[in-house]
């Protein structure tokens, strides 16, 4: 899977839970879940399991923690395909 | 100066209406909203018939955000939020965007028990040892004050925003909170109202005490039958029914119609002394009850129109006459007397919002609806009222005071007391 198809899937896994839309037209590495998406943080545990079911796989409760953008999402995702 | 108190919205979701013009309708026609349910019979239930309200996926997408929708299973918030929202807007009131909240308005949204089948699914995720997987929204479905959480998160309330719970009083003990707040002058306006959850796990533990209908699943429109020879036991329903209540400065300030007048009312319990107990009224406080919310109210017994009782369904109604003859001190003289759960069923914790909402229809637009499936009075009740206080057709009726009456488990009373606003 390349990076570039992760990201398309991590944008629409977190869509529903946007607050901020605008967000979304730049979509990148470098897009912030909470400041600039203005997820509420509640729901990044939605996120996570989203994430979980779509790649079929498990993040524990310390990848959660670093996960605040979506370029972190896709570096936890990939090492975990990988694995 | 106390303030004085109007209602000036109201919205349902009942199992024979879910708008106001529906809910109307239905009860001018006396329309049963009383189903069998194949779920019910597959889990061996003595009763199979029950009232829900029936809400299509389209009129979910009207009340809820796409994300709030997400894993929504608390039917109770469902049946809440759309009543809640109803009636804030048949209010007039608008629902605001801004960062400050609305300071003047609060909610007071009673449930028994909220998002059992949210729980269930809690429940079963956790016994797999997949705590992890229940996601964001277990506890706000599942908490008793999610419908007040939600209803305050929507429409922006700055006021006071709580639950209450009194099992079958809850609804009309609700507006009764709302009432004194306001006549408190601690607030301008009050959402109040109540919702109950539906389905098996709600009503099953109604079914094992045996007091749910067996003999009616066939025919489930004639099982409900308040007053009448055939009164075994109540058919269980759900839903929820909501009220604006606001200041009578506040309504004439904003040029908003009027429903009616909350003259006051009165709650107590009978502690669970002499025939009292979990499940059954003391006597005494009934009366009492019903004596103190006239005296609240400044209203003499010879003065009211009509009254909405409790009345489930039961071989109880009887006891619960007796007890209003005895506090209003009338008998050949007494009023109309009909009850809702002949159409709906026993709503529970929703049944005192429910039948509110109905009684103020009553009092605005001057009908009484009629008491469906009672084509023979209780012989007990006849010897205490007559047949002509007892209607089976709609009467149109100027109504100038209606008391509604409320009992539930716990031995605990509510009465409150509507008058025509002029």
């Amino acid at each position: 899977m390349t990076d570039k198809t992760i990201l398309e899937k991590i944008k629409a896994i977190v869509t529903p839970y946007v607050q901020r839309k605008e967000g979304l037209d730049d979509f990148n590495d470098q897009t912030d879940f909470l400041t600039d998406l203005k997820i509420n943080s509640a729901n990044l545990v939605d996120v996570i399991l989203d994430v979980e079911d779509e790649f079929n796989i498990e993040i524990d409760n310390t990848s959660m923690e670093g996960m605040l953008t979506a370029g972190d999402a896709k570096r936890i995702i990939l090492a975990k395909i990988e694995n | 100066m106390k303030k004085r108190v109007v209602i000036t919205g109201l919205g349902i979701a009942a199992p024979n209406g879910v708008s106001i013009p529906e809910f109307e309708e239905s009860l001018r026609s006396g329309k049963s909203g009383i189903t069998f349910h194949q779920e019910l019979k597959d889990l061996n239930f003595n009763c199979q018939i029950g009232g829900k309200p029936e809400i299509s996926e389209s009129k979910l997408n009207d009340y809820f955000t796409p994300l709030q929708l997400r894993g929504l299973k608390s039917s109770g918030i469902v049946y809440g939020v759309i009543s809640g929202t109803d009636a804030w807007k048949d209010a007039g009131l608008k629902i605001s965007n801004q960062d400050s909240p609305d300071w003047d308005s609060g909610i007071i949204f009673g449930t028994g028990i909220l998002g059992v089948d949210k729980f269930r699914e809690a429940i079963h995720l956790i016994d797999a040892g997949k705590t992890r997987r229940l996601g964001s929204t277990s506890v706000i479905q599942t908490m008793a004050s999610g419908i007040s959480a939600y209803l305050g998160g929507i429409l922006g309330c700055g006021n006071q925003v709580t639950t209450n719970s009194s099992a079958c009083t809850t609804g009309t003990e609700a507006l009764l909170m709302g009432y004194e707040r306001i006549k408190a002058g601690k607030a301008r306006r009050m959402l109040v109202g109540s919702c109950s959850d539906r389905g098996p796990y709600v009503w099953g533990g109604f079914d094992a005490m045996r007091i749910l209908p067996g003999n009616y699943n066939e025919n489930p429109q004639s099982a409900s039958g308040p007053l009448s020879s055939h009164a075994s036991g109540f058919v269980p329903g759900s839903g929820a029914g909501a009220l604006v209540l606001e200041s009578l400065d506040s309504a004439l300030e904003r040029g908003v119609k009027i429903y009616a007048e909350v003259l006051g009312g009165e709650v107590n319990s009978g502690g669970q002394r002499a025939e009292g107990s979990m499940t059954a009224a003391n006597n005494e406080a009934v009366q009492r009850c019903i004596k103190g919310a006239l005296k609240n109210s400044n209203i003499l017994s010879s003065e009211i129109d009509t009254i909405n009782g409790h009345l489930t369904a039961t071989s109880k109604d009887s006891v619960e006459i007796a007890n209003w003859v005895k506090a209003l001190n009338l008998t050949s003289d007494f009023p109309y007397i009909n009850s809702l759960k002949g159409m709906t069923g026993h709503c529970l914790s929703a049944s005192g919002s429910i039948e509110c909402v109905a009684s103020v229809l009553e009092v605005s637009k001057g009908f009484i609806f009629p008491n469906i499936n009672c084509e023979e009075i209780h012989p007990e009740i006849l010897d205490l009222i007559s047949e002509k206080s007892i209607p089976r057709k709609t009467i149109e009726k100027p109504i100038k005071v209606l008391a509604k009456a409320s009992f539930g488990f716990g031995d605990v009373n509510a009465v409150v007391l509507f008058k025509k606003y002029n």
